[in-house]
């Protein structure tokens, strides 16, 4: 009975939400139309008088005022990524006047992005992330030209972005090391300052490339990290304020630039946040490489390649499942709930993702000790317990680190009567196919 | 010689999950340089796999070195001279967002 109430009325918010959204689309033609016949203020220059009250608490500081107010306002930015970072840098820059915000996601939203990407909500959820910022920019803000484009950044996306439009700034907002160095070419070949911020757990960073003669990301790191080295949000966690305070950050950055005031940009410097101490760390760099590969004196790259090849990884940070057991070496999902009880299944996702939620009868091993003596001795003691089968199953978040496993248990245990064997898909596919009531996360 | 030496950004996972360490250098007849310390902190407090943190000598691709707050490469790198109470950072760069 409850159960059907709530779900009519959020349907009937969706319903209304949708009708909002047409409302509001309408809404901005009309007001576009006004906007280019409207004169400015006759008692100031270039801003209507909405504008002045409007931005007036900013323009009363003197390193912006009318005259920097114009500028944000004849600007055009780019912003890619529309998660954790994305949101604060957009909300910022559109509340600030920015004249033209295009932001870039392929992306959902999800719900373990909520408590992050502040302008997504509950009802976006299964949406386009480029939609909902849309939306809560243009309640915000109606002045403004804001452009959300559903779309994956490669070198071929964003050549047609950058042919067919000029931006002023271009602020990183991705979450994966291909993307980063795509951006960083792009901005040189083209000439744009970017703003570069990133986070994870409860570290941030953040710096400007390409600005004034500055280093940029090659100059830094012209070598790509390990793939094995780059922890993502998904894999590492990520605690809201972190990313928030960098893109809270990157938006002042960006109104820096825009507004000339180059004393406080953070190029060739690196600002360091530690949430774990609460610090700061103001990092002075080296200068722009004259050998650099991209924006040296001579440079070797002259137009865009492939990221994902030079980067030995996707350009997202999604993780890409692998495969390197026999079939033989598998038990589908929908096997387990018979085996929980009865065979000897380790976990071997990390001891906090097994706090989070785990399965009954299951020991936690996790993936990263399992090759120390004390985990292979604990292995052999547990399977001197089991009786039936002769089958130690194991199992992990995706079912990667469990194959991973499989192939290393069977490796330095190969004495034991015992067949090591995979849960296809992991906890995923137990949640998708077996229990939906399992945590998905 | 006494100095501190700091992990972040996810370097510090090499170094027992800690990002703080006080550290006395034994003392030697040639003074000691950062190339010195890189295969110090290997024999001594690097815990995980070594190939995640030196290459060819010098630390892997996608890690800055800080001394005193200041890029090495401004510093001379490897061959910088470690003072006394010197803070050497060691600092994995993120990509999250």
């Amino acid at each position: 009975m409850l159960d059907e109430k709530i779900a009519t009325l959020l349907k009937d918010i969706k319903r209304l939400k949708d009708k909002l959204r047409e409302k509001e689309k309408l809404l901005f033609v009309h007001l576009q139309e006004k906007n280019n016949n409207l004169t400015t203020c006759k008692y100031s220059k270039g801003l209507t008088k909405e504008e002045i009250t409007r931005y007036s608490r900013q323009m009363l500081v003197k390193e912006i005022g009318l005259e920097g107010q114009l500028k944000l306002k004849n600007s055009k930015v780019l912003i890619v990524g529309a998660g954790g970072l994305g949101c604060p840098v957009s909300v910022y820059l559109a509340s600030a006047g920015i004249g033209e915000i295009t932001i870039v996601d392929y992306d959902d939203v999800e719900l373990s992005n909520l408590h992050r990407q502040i302008l997504h909500t509950e009802d976006d959820i299964d949406h386009p992330k480029v939609n909902s910022i849309y939306d809560k920019l243009h309640s915000i803000n109606r002045n403004l030209k804001i452009i959300p484009i559903k779309q994956h950044m490669d070198s071929h996306t964003i050549k047609q972005l950058l042919d067919s439009n000029t931006f002023d700034v271009v602020v990183d907002g991705s979450d994966n090391v291909a993307t980063r160095y795509l951006l960083n070419d792009a901005c040189v070949l083209n000439n744009i300052p970017l703003v570069s911020g990133s986070a994870l757990q409860l570290e941030g960073q953040l710096t400007v490339y390409n600005y004034n003669g500055g280093p940029c990301y090659r100059c830094l790191f012209p070598v790509p990290p390990p793939p094995e080295t780059v922890t993502s949000c998904g894999d590492g966690g990520v605690l809201g304020p972190v990313p928030g305070l960098i893109g809270v950050l990157q938006a002042h950055q960006t109104i820096l630039i825009l507004t000339n005031s180059s004393d406080g940009v953070l190029s060739q410097r690196f600002l360091v946040f530690d949430g774990s101490s609460a610090t700061f760390r103001n990092v002075k760099l080296r200068p722009r490489n004259i050998n650099c590969a991209v924006c040296g004196d001579n440079p070797l790259i002259t137009e865009l390649i492939d990221y994902e090849q030079f980067c030995g990884a996707g350009a997202h940070d999604k993780v890409e499942n692998i495969n390197i057991l026999s079939k033989t070496q598998h038990i589908e999902a929908e096997e387990l709930p018979k085996k929980l009880g009865t065979s000897l299944i380790l976990d071997v996702r990390p001891h906090l993702q097994f706090d989070l939620c785990h399965l009954p009868y299951t020991t936690n091993l996790p993936f990263a000790e399992i090759e120390k003596p004390d985990a292979l001795d604990l292995v052999k003691r547990l399977v001197k317990n089991i009786d039936a089968d002769n089958e130690v199953i194991v199992l992990c978040r995706r079912g990667n680190d469990s194959q991973r496993a499989v192939s290393l248990l069977k490796q330095k245990l190969s004495d034991l009567p015992v067949n090591f064997l995979n849960v296809k898909g992991g906890l995923h596919a137990y949640s998708k196919y077996v229990d939906s009531d399992f945590p998905d996360f | 010689m006494d100095i501190k030496v700091q992990f972040g950004g996810g370097a510090e996972l090499l170094f027992d999950n800690k990002k703080h360490y006080d550290i006395s250098l034994p003392s030697k007849e040639k003074p000691w340089i950062i190339g010195d310390l890189l295969f110090w902190l290997k024999e001594h407090l690097l815990k995980e796999r070594p190939d995640l943190f030196l290459q060819d000598n010098s630390v892997r691709p996608g890690i800055l070195v800080l001394i005193n707050d200041t890029d090495w490469e401004l510093m001379d790198t490897v061959n910088y001279e470690i003072q006394l109470n010197d803070c050497i950072m060691f600092i994995s760069t993120l990509h999250g967002g």
